[in-house]
């Protein structure tokens, strides 16, 4: 028995020898391959981190670089900031899968209209939004329908196509995180960015 | 201009040094009943700064599909066949057994290792392979790749690479990352950053770049960014949606969305000379185009019928077909490695899971559990499809294997992680 068991790993050995051997010098994808491209990621990331090249530049980090519907508003006049006057909202919500505009919401576009009206040198941004549910880059094109739906409302009222622009952010940019109904629908909404 | 070099040199080898860590860890949340038992035993080593055979011991068992023998329950540790006693590991009840060693020091190291039948008493394979240090974990993964492959007669997946997007801080004030890290987890890269979101990484078939989308400009656009370099130009950056970028198979094409004439259209950007195909016109939302693996074809995502459904249409042009009718939501459409099924996110009675979609008869068979699973991405391999889910306030990965019977979480150490992409 212990004599069967050495012969059996002598040829094995020998087996695995010849192996090692045909081996060695026949895969030189083994060297060639993956692990040259690796470090080609280690160049990537050094190189995008340092050279600056817009986006790790000024704005990383830049917290003023936000266009959240409530800052910037500095120049605009007193009527944004009195809760009892619709001017002061400028977050429009909306129903899940809808870019309807919802009755609620409609003085609050009218508001902002006549405002744009008066002050045709005035520009905005309708920034389009939506709940984390669903796929990404659908919610995207949700969140562009839902700024398109208060465009239009504007536009139907007179405002010039020039004083509107619109970005979508889809579901990339929560005004709450969490997982229910409570964050969702603070986040399928149009900021109204002047 | 050498002193230059050097000093570069000297600051790739601190970085690499530095996020040389895991910056996930894998759970297998379900197994599979039939996992094949195999020793990885320790292999010998003279201080190779990467434990070889650890990297392959987690390789093996993240896969599923084998039951690996824990270090305490071996009872001898042969690192050359000379000293391996089949009865001892047949009385262990293990199938296979891989045992190895690794010689050399500093920056040059050799790697051998056999995968031994144990009830047969023979080899099924062996190499011996150089390494630079630098390499040698991904040496360990392509170990992996050869043992899985022999073992299952299916290419292993250990050696890729995944991106995927990942965020941190509070609302209103989030910072936005691209990454890329091995297929374990290890040597997380980012190759871009920003404050306003990075979206939607595609990989092109080369593994060489990735297209994504950045809104670093206040508004979307479409990046191409290599790799090896961190150079990167942008390609798109038309009024209104710039999306959902998605390589053509032989790398010449791409194909987005844009909404620059309206609702939001398919095109096909070739890259060469920069003409643009419109592929869809419609008035509804078209989005998420991903090509057939020959390239004749693009899926994609549209409302045209009221709800988000999949359609096919020519790559080159031609009459759209609706695919899916089941559910009220399926999106996100993507082909497997062999153009048999199409993974989509499957969306009915507000919980939004993995499906996969059989072709041949268009079955769809729902892969996860939902509530708020995105974003399917296939091993290159085709086995596991990798998936973002959220859950408790965060988001993470996950891998389900295509017949629904494993899987695992990837919990990673911190941030929201989304947006993964396999790479091929």
């Amino acid at each position: 028995m212990k004599l069967n068991n050495t012969v059996l790993a002598l040829a094995i050995s020998t087996l695995i020898l010849t192996a090692c051997a045909d081996t060695e010098d026949k895969d030189p994808s083994l060297l060639d391959g993956n692990p040259a491209n690796s470090d080609g990621i280690n160049d990537a990331s050094t190189n995008g981190l340092n050279n600056g090249s817009g986006i790790n530049g000024s704005e990383m980090g830049g917290s003023n670089m936000y266009g959240s519907g409530s800052g910037g508003a500095s120049n605009l006049g007193p009527e944004f900031s009195d809760p009892s006057n619709p001017l002061s909202k400028r977050t429009v919500y909306f129903m899940l899968d809808s870019s309807q505009v919802q009755q609620d919401f409609v003085p609050v576009i009218a508001a902002h209209a006549q405002y744009l009206l008066a002050n045709p040198s005035q520009h905005i941004t309708l920034e389009g939004h939506g709940d984390e549910r669903g796929s990404r880059e659908y919610n995207i094109a949700l969140g562009e329908q839902r700024a398109k739906s208060v465009a239009n409302m504007m536009k139907i009222q007179g405002v010039s196509e020039s004083q509107i622009g619109i970005v979508s952010y889809g579901e990339e940019k929560p005004a709450a995180f969490g997982n229910d109904e409570a964050a969702w629908e603070q986040n399928r909404r149009v900021v109204i960015d002047y | 201009m050498v002193f230059f070099r050097y000093i570069l040199l000297m600051a790739l080898c601190s970085v690499n040094a530095s996020t040389s860590y895991a910056a996930l860890t894998i759970e297998i949340t379900e197994g599979i009943e039939s996992a094949l038992p195999v020793a990885v035993v320790p292999f010998a080593s003279t201080g190779a700064p990467v434990d070889i055979s650890a990297v392959v011991n987690a390789d093996l068992e993240r896969s599923g599909y084998f039951k690996m023998l824990a270090e305490q329950a071996m009872t001898s540790r042969p690192s050359s066949a000379q000293e391996v006693n089949f009865k001892e590991w047949q009385s262990l009840a293990q199938n296979y057994l891989v045992i190895g060693r690794v010689s050399g020091a500093g920056s040059q190291y050799d790697v051998q290792f056999q995968l031994l039948d144990v009830y047969k008493g023979g080899q099924l394979l062996g190499y011996k392979m150089a390494s630079s240090g630098a390499d040698l974990r991904r040496t360990a993964h392509h170990i992996s790749d050869l043992i899985f492959e022999k073992l299952t007669g299916k290419k292993g997946a250990f050696s890729g690479r995944i991106a995927y997007i990942t965020s941190s801080g509070a609302v209103n004030h989030q910072s936005h990352q691209l990454q890329v890290a091995d297929a374990d987890g290890f040597n997380p890269q980012t190759i871009a950053g920003s404050a306003e979101p990075l979206m939607s990484p595609s990989w092109s078939p080369d593994g060489k770049r990735i297209a994504y989308v950045s809104f670093e400009r206040k508004s979307a656009a479409i990046y191409i960014q290599t790799l090896a370099t961190g150079q990167r130009e942008r390609v798109a950056e038309f009024p209104g949606i710039n999306g959902a970028p998605s390589w053509s198979p032989d790398g010449s094409r791409l194909a987005l969305t844009l909404s620059k004439d309206g609702s939001p259209d398919i095109y096909v950007l070739n890259l060469a000379n920069r003409s643009l195909l419109k592929l869809t016109k419609n008035f509804a939302i078209d989005t998420e185009p991903s090509w057939s693996p020959d390239g004749s074809a693009i899926v994609f995502t549209s409302d045209r019928g009221g709800k988000p459904q999949l359609y096919l249409a020519p790559s080159q042009g031609g009459t759209e077909k609706r695919l899916t009718f089941t559910g009220d939501y399926n999106a996100r459409g993507s082909f497997s490695p062999d153009g048999r099924n199409i993974v989509m996110v499957h969306g009915s009675g507000g919980s939004y899971r993995i499906a996969i979609m059989d072709m041949a008869s268009r079955a769809i068979n729902v892969l996860t559990s939902g509530p708020s699973d995105e974003s399917p991405s296939f091993a290159p391999n085709g086995s596991m499809i990798l998936y973002a889910s959220k859950k408790g306030g965060t988001g993470f990965l996950s891998a389900v294997s295509i017949d629904g019977k494993m899987q695992q979480k990837l919990v990673f150490n911190s941030g929201e992680v989304r947006e993964p992409a396999w790479s091929p």
